[in-house]
């Protein structure tokens, strides 16, 4: 399905506003993502970024706002829609393989009962090659490094061949190696007209890998093309001044915004 | 064998099998105390169903125990979620609170009635041939038989048609979501299948042994495997083989059947704790053993490497300066310096310590590492 009707973002959510026992975690916060960018969301701890991308899968209930995906309320567009979570938010000594672990991706296509068969594990094992893993298809999760265990989430994403991929910190304690490899896809997504967010921790890196940006600290600060909003003053507004120089040499506080 | 003891055999078979089935995903969802909260608590549901129905032998008490089942959990989530209280502190409180009032409700209202707290806890698998079921005059077999088979049937054959769903809202409960498997469903059909099997067994075993069936045998075949179908079959296999064990153990030491089994089920785990090929015990003592010796000998190579050539080289490579150098005791380190040299690593000469060419290589290789 080719969705390239102009003008329609891919990710619209508006005015999400969510609480955690009283105390606002998104409050008031809009994304707008066009078609075919790579959007990074950057602020620091507790600035909502993970809860802001469950809160546009439906994962978590506003207390207000809504979120559209090409036009049209999420609930309607799941499939257009694929989630790459934190490594950390599963176990990974769940008996079972990598190629087992892609293999989900393809179930919402299958609906409930009906199983994988021949094409589903192809395309998974296609897509375990995509991301360089392919010989380790049938080894047992807990085997694989940490940087391996992010390829065969971002594998996962691709076999279900969606338009928007929502990632939450893709780049977290990879290696150098995972690092590229996961550059080298989103370019190979944005090439192919696909929309990616992910939440990034690396100011040093954001300019290099994202086209847009969002600036977040529970408001939203900040957002668009970041050679525009990724400037010193609002990284001042989103940290709280604890960052300094990001467009200069580097020195020792722009550090604190990495913890 | 006696078609008695053919009948107990038979239903302790059945029962290991469907309660090793649900209680695999309870140990994956790491929700083992769950098992233990539902079959006590589901004695509440028998209780209160039999005195809507007035019949023992009624299957509106097992309805009624897999709704109390499922309230346990609903209960347990409701008073966790509540921020104040952790969920084992939750399970803590709320199945005491519901297995109390069932317990209470038994002793002051259906003191007359065959249903005593006795048999709740220990089970009486030993009765189970004596309680036939008979339509028409016809005998088909205990009672106890039927029921568990059946719900032996229901777990083998939701575990089939669901397993996809199991497997992925018990790996990432989030990703089930956003694909449109609800995961909460998932959770609440689990629930109430462990509900179910534990009304159904813990007729013919207790509640003590549903729980050392449950979790046990599971737990055992998460040590010896890496892939789910394969846990699931070990799962069902140990439990049982700990029932048919448990039965001849009882027979031979005259004791309790029920409780013979779960010892039997505790003992096997223990076996697997020690002897699992990968993970047990004794398979990791050796191999960090293993890596001791090696990692000893890799550091005298490196040691050796390290000052080849060098004006301290002399003093350096002295076998008692070595033991010193790595605050070996002496026995270890002679140990170290043997089989380095049975390896041809290294050779004496003169008392010092030279590298042979391979042990040269195997210097470079490691320190490389």
């Amino acid at each position: 399905m080719r969705l390239r009707t102009s003008n329609v973002l891919a990710v619209q959510a508006t005015d999400l506003t969510l609480a955690y026992q009283q105390r606002p975690v998104l409050w008031d916060v809009d994304l707008d993502v066009p078609q075919g960018v790579l959007m990074a969301i950057v602020g620091p701890n507790g600035a909502g970024k993970t809860t802001l991308l469950r809160t546009v899968l439906g994962l978590l209930r506003p207390a207000a706002g809504e979120v559209r995906v090409f036009g049209r309320p999420y609930a309607e567009q799941r499939r257009l829609v694929a989630y790459v979570p934190q490594r950390g938010s599963v176990d990974w000594d769940f008996p079972t393989t990598a190629l087992d672990i892609v293999t989900m991706g393809t179930y919402s296509g299958l609906g409930w009962v009906r199983r994988p068969g021949a094409s589903e594990r192809s395309r998974a094992t296609a897509a375990l090659a995509q991301v360089g893993m392919q010989a380790y298809a049938d080894r047992q999760i807990s085997q694989l490094s940490g940087g391996q265990q992010q390829r065969v989430f971002l594998a996962r994403a691709l076999v279900q061949d969606a338009q928007v991929y929502l990632m939450d910190e893709p780049f977290q304690g990879v290696d150098a190696t995972t690092e590229r490899a996961i550059v080298n896809l989103l370019r190979a997504l944005r090439a192919d007209g696909k929309t990616v967010v992910a939440v990034h921790h690396d100011l040093q890196t954001v300019a290099e890998y994202f086209d847009q940006v969002t600036l977040l600290n529970v408001r939203r600060i900040a957002a668009g093309p970041v050679g525009k909003v990724f400037t010193d003053e609002n990284l001042r507004l989103t940290y709280g001044g604890r960052v300094a120089g990001i467009g200069g040499p580097t020195n020792g506080t722009e550090h604190e915004a990495h913890l | 064998m006696t078609s008695a003891q053919i009948d107990v055999l038979l239903v302790a078979v059945v029962v290991a099998a469907s309660c090793a089935i649900p209680g695999t995903f309870l140990v994956l969802r790491r929700m083992a105390m769950m098992s233990d909260a539902i079959s006590h608590t589901v004695l509440l549901g028998i209780v209160l169903a039999f005195f809507v129905v007035a019949d023992l032998n009624s299957p509106i008490l097992i309805l009624g125990a897999a709704l109390v089942g499922l309230l346990t959990v609903v209960l347990v989530e409701v008073v966790s979620r509540t921020g104040l209280v952790r969920e084992d502190t939750a399970i803590g409180l709320v199945f005491p609170a519901l297995f109390s009032i069932a317990v209470i409700l038994i002793s002051s209202l259906a003191g007359n009635v065959h249903l005593d707290s006795d048999a709740v806890l220990l089970g009486e698998i030993a009765f189970a041939p004596f309680n036939r079921f008979a339509p028409f005059g016809v005998d088909l077999g205990p009672i106890a038989l039927w029921v568990m088979g059946a719900i032996l049937l229901v777990n083998l054959a939701g575990t089939f048609l669901f397993f996809k769903e199991l497997k992925l809202a018990t790996f990432d409960p989030a990703l089930a979501a956003a694909l449109g498997f609800s995961p909460a469903l998932v959770h609440y059909g689990l629930m109430a299948v462990v509900s179910v099997t534990a009304v159904g067994a813990f007729d013919a075993v207790g509640s003590i042994l549903v729980v050392a069936l449950m979790i046990g045998p599971p737990a055992a075949a998460y040590l010896l495997t890496d892939r789910l179908p394969r846990m699931l079959g070990l799962s069902v296999v140990i439990g049982a083989a700990s029932a048919v064990g448990g039965y001849w153990l009882a027979r031979l030491l005259d004791a309790n059947i029920a409780g013979s089994m779960a010892t039997v089920v505790g003992i096997a785990f223990i076996l697997v704790l020690l002897l699992a090929p990968q993970r047990g015990l004794v398979a990791t003592a050796r191999r960090h053993r293993r890596q001791r010796w090696t990692f000893a000998r890799q550091m005298l190579l490196i040691h050796l490497a390290t000052h080849e050539g060098t004006p301290t080289e002399v003093d350096e490579s002295r076998p008692d300066h070595m033991q010193r150098h790595m605050r070996w005791p002496p026995a270890f380190g002679n140990r170290v310096v043997q089989t380095a040299t049975e390896r041809g690593l290294i050779v004496l000469e003169n008392d010092q310590l030279r590298l042979t060419p391979q042990g040269r290589q195997a210097a470079r290789e490691a320190a490389v590492r």
